[in-house]
């Protein structure tokens, strides 16, 4: 085993990393809103599609980012309309809404299967020039790497020391309480659902049009149903969220690690690893309430008749 | 007012009722035909005659039909799998996990005793696969009942356990010598029997019958009584002395079963062979059916039937106009956002 082969994977964790520490503060907000957002696979796949159909289209991968951004804060509207306004159950709405993602991403997509776009430029970091070429390019990252753990703050910052994040927050607790003191519910979920699915939108796009530079149906495999288990993990906080994430990618990078070494275990039972953390995480705080959700998580808020 | 005229009253009432829900079904289905209506002249389609061609297929034809039945028929297990549970409260989400399990387990069956005959091995499997499901959801419902971990983010995380559990199985243990993503073809005692000369099989005839008895146990055991004590008020449940922890971790491993019953009949019956990543979401499926119906039998047998309807009918459109399959989850995921936003123009219409 090389250095080389190990910053190797560090970098790979990086790369996949990203779309999902992204996707995990978006789900992070939706949820100290106290709306579960299990659609999220759906509107990963939309914003990656339409992203990278922008891209192939206009040649300008920023536009590309833009577009799916918005793509995915438009899609969780589909899913304020229905557990806001509509107050319809929010787990059965968020897998309506995964199966409408797997169809309309596949329609987006299915003109651009295989065609090569410009990627996200990758930029050099000073202080890496020196280093030989081999290195360098390891650790040449795009803008949306670089942004990443600066997101985690501001959605940390914006939920915890900002008014508007207090109130999200009290909403998430108890609607009813938040509307006494003066707050809208419905407006406050609709704005953490288009902020979340904004930081979505943003994964997803790293995934397309920076990472894999490429599209193909299904492609997030999973990475949505992974951010509401890493958002569970990080008991509901952002910075905790960067911790989550890492651990993933280090699993992946340690699986490609142990490969390389020729140590014989199967990378089927490493994916299953955070999972099980996450469980065994959750069985270790024995639901006292400090560790717990936002206490209105999953509820409907009925509005005032 | 006479005994007969209270009668006449009384049934006009029904007549009423079944009237206005007819409207409302027929409403929603409109309003989802025009929404995919439009969808469909975007992609360049001729949307009514994808509607016929949908129609045609499925109900119009004596093998469209059979390949309904056979679509809809695991959905009526995965959705049972979520209903007995939601009559006690219990949010079971992991029906994706358990089916998984299910069909495990009785894969091991199928490939450890593949000498036994048709009529032994075939029960064996599926007891393996109600053991491997019932195991599965007893991780949650311990946890449950111990108060440790709430049983939605339970059952959701082993949901994604299970697939890489299967896909370990089946790529370092058990695959065939041409696909390492898939076991050998079963032999033919551990197939399920199929009927009417199509593939249909057993398991169908499975599903009903466990519907039946779930819809016996709700409405006429002391049994359904107490679960819909605890699924209403679990503290006053508590304090008129019904063990709730072992009701919880009893119904959650019956749900379990259930799935994973499912499971084992997808691998005997649907495939014959068990295949990394076979699901397809079923579970989550049965999750969204039992949700819909409100956990009532015939509700979700109409249910999985429309949702069958949908997905059998554009798979024949998928060979005929050669639009992509996943659209017809757009199709799938319009009329569940119709169904879920209960709309409001209904009640105007209604009389």
């Amino acid at each position: 085993m090389t250095l080389l082969s190990i910053l190797g994977m560090i970098s790979s964790a990086i790369f996949s990393g990203t779309s999902l520490l992204y996707t995990t503060l978006g789900e992070t907000i939706h949820q100290r809103s106290g709306i579960v957002n299990l659609g999220l696979e759906g509107v990963m796949l939309i914003s990656a599609s339409s992203g990278f159909a922008v891209t192939a289209i206009t040649g300008n991968p920023y536009l590309g980012v833009f577009i799916a951004m918005m793509a995915g804060g438009i899609m969780n509207m589909i899913l304020g309309f229905l557990v806001v306004t509509r107050r319809a159950n929010q787990l059965a709405s968020g897998l309506a809404l995964m199966f409408f993602g797997f169809g309309l991403s596949a329609i987006i997509g299915k003109p651009y299967v295989g065609t090569r776009i410009n990627a996200l430029p990758r930029l050099n970091l000073p202080g890496l020039s020196s280093l030989p070429r081999l290195y360098s390019s390891l650790f040449k990252f795009d803008f949306l790497i670089i942004l990443v753990i600066p997101a985690a703050f501001f959605v940390w910052w914006l939920l915890f020391r900002t008014r508007w994040g207090l109130g999200l927050r009290a909403v998430g607790e108890s609607a009813d309480t938040a509307f006494a003191s003066g707050r809208s519910p419905f407006l406050i979920r609709y704005q953490a659902l288009f902020l979340g699915g904004m930081l979505t939108g943003l994964g997803a796009a790293h995934l397309s049009i920076a990472y894999t530079i490429n599209w193909t149906e299904y492609m997030t495999g999973g990475r949505g149903f992974i951010a509401v288990a890493l958002v569970i993990f990080s008991k509901w906080h952002p910075l905790r969220a960067i911790l989550g994430a890492l651990l993933f990618s280090g699993a992946v990078a340690f699986q490609l690690l142990l490969q390389s070494s020729g140590v014989q275990i199967s990378p089927f039972l490493l994916d299953t690893i955070p999972y099980i953390l996450t469980l065994l995480v959750l069985i270790v705080w024995g639901g006292a309430r400090r560790h717990a959700a936002p206490a209105s998580l999953g509820r409907i808020y009925q509005g005032v008749e | 007012m006479s005994q007969n005229d209270k009668n006449m009253l009384k049934w006009n009432q029904i007549f009423q009722k079944i009237l206005d829900s007819a409207a409302r079904y027929l409403m929603m289905g409109f309003v989802v035909l025009f929404l995919f209506g439009i969808i469909l002249l975007i992609t360049g389609k001729d949307p009514i005659q994808s509607y016929k061609d949908i129609l045609t297929s499925t109900l119009g034809s004596q093998y469209g039909f059979s390949e309904v039945i056979v679509t809809m028929t695991p959905m009526l297990i995965t959705a049972l799998a979520v209903a007995l549970p939601t009559r006690i409260g219990l949010i079971n989400i992991g029906g994706e996990g358990q089916l998984y399990m299910g069909a495990l387990l009785a894969t091991w069956g199928a490939l450890t005793f593949e000498t036994l005959p048709v009529w032994a091995l075939v029960p064996l499997m599926g007891l393996l696969g109600i053991i491997g499901g019932a195991l599965w959801a007893f991780i949650p419902g311990i946890l449950k009942s111990l108060g440790l971990v709430n049983e939605t983010i339970a059952t959701l995380l082993l949901n994604l356990v299970a697939p890489s559990i299967v896909a370990y199985f089946v790529f370092g243990f058990w695959h065939s010598p041409m696909d390492t993503n898939k076991t050998p073809n079963f032999v033919d005692a551990a197939q399920l029997p199929t009927f009417f000369n199509s593939r249909i099989d057993l398991s169908f005839f499975i599903a009903l019958v466990l519907l039946a008895i779930f819809w016996y146990l709700m409405k006429y055991t002391r049994w359904g009584l107490e679960m819909r004590a605890i699924g209403g008020n679990p503290q006053a449940a508590k304090r008129n002395g019904l063990p709730i922890n072992k009701y919880w971790v009893i119904v959650l491993c019956i749900g379990g079963a259930i799935a994973g019953l499912a499971g084992a009949a997808q691998v005997s019956g649907f495939y014959g062979v068990l295949l990394v990543n076979f699901s397809r979401s079923l579970g989550y499926m049965g999750f969204l059916i039992s949700w819909l119906s409100f956990g009532d039998p015939i509700g979700i047998f109409i249910t999985s039937f429309v949702v069958s309807v949908i997905i059998t009918g554009g798979n024949m459109l998928q060979l005929t106009i050669g639009i992509p399959y996943a659209v017809i989850n757009i199709l799938l995921a319009l009329t569940l956002f119709v169904v879920l936003a209960k709309p409001t123009f209904l009640k105007r219409i209604t009389i």
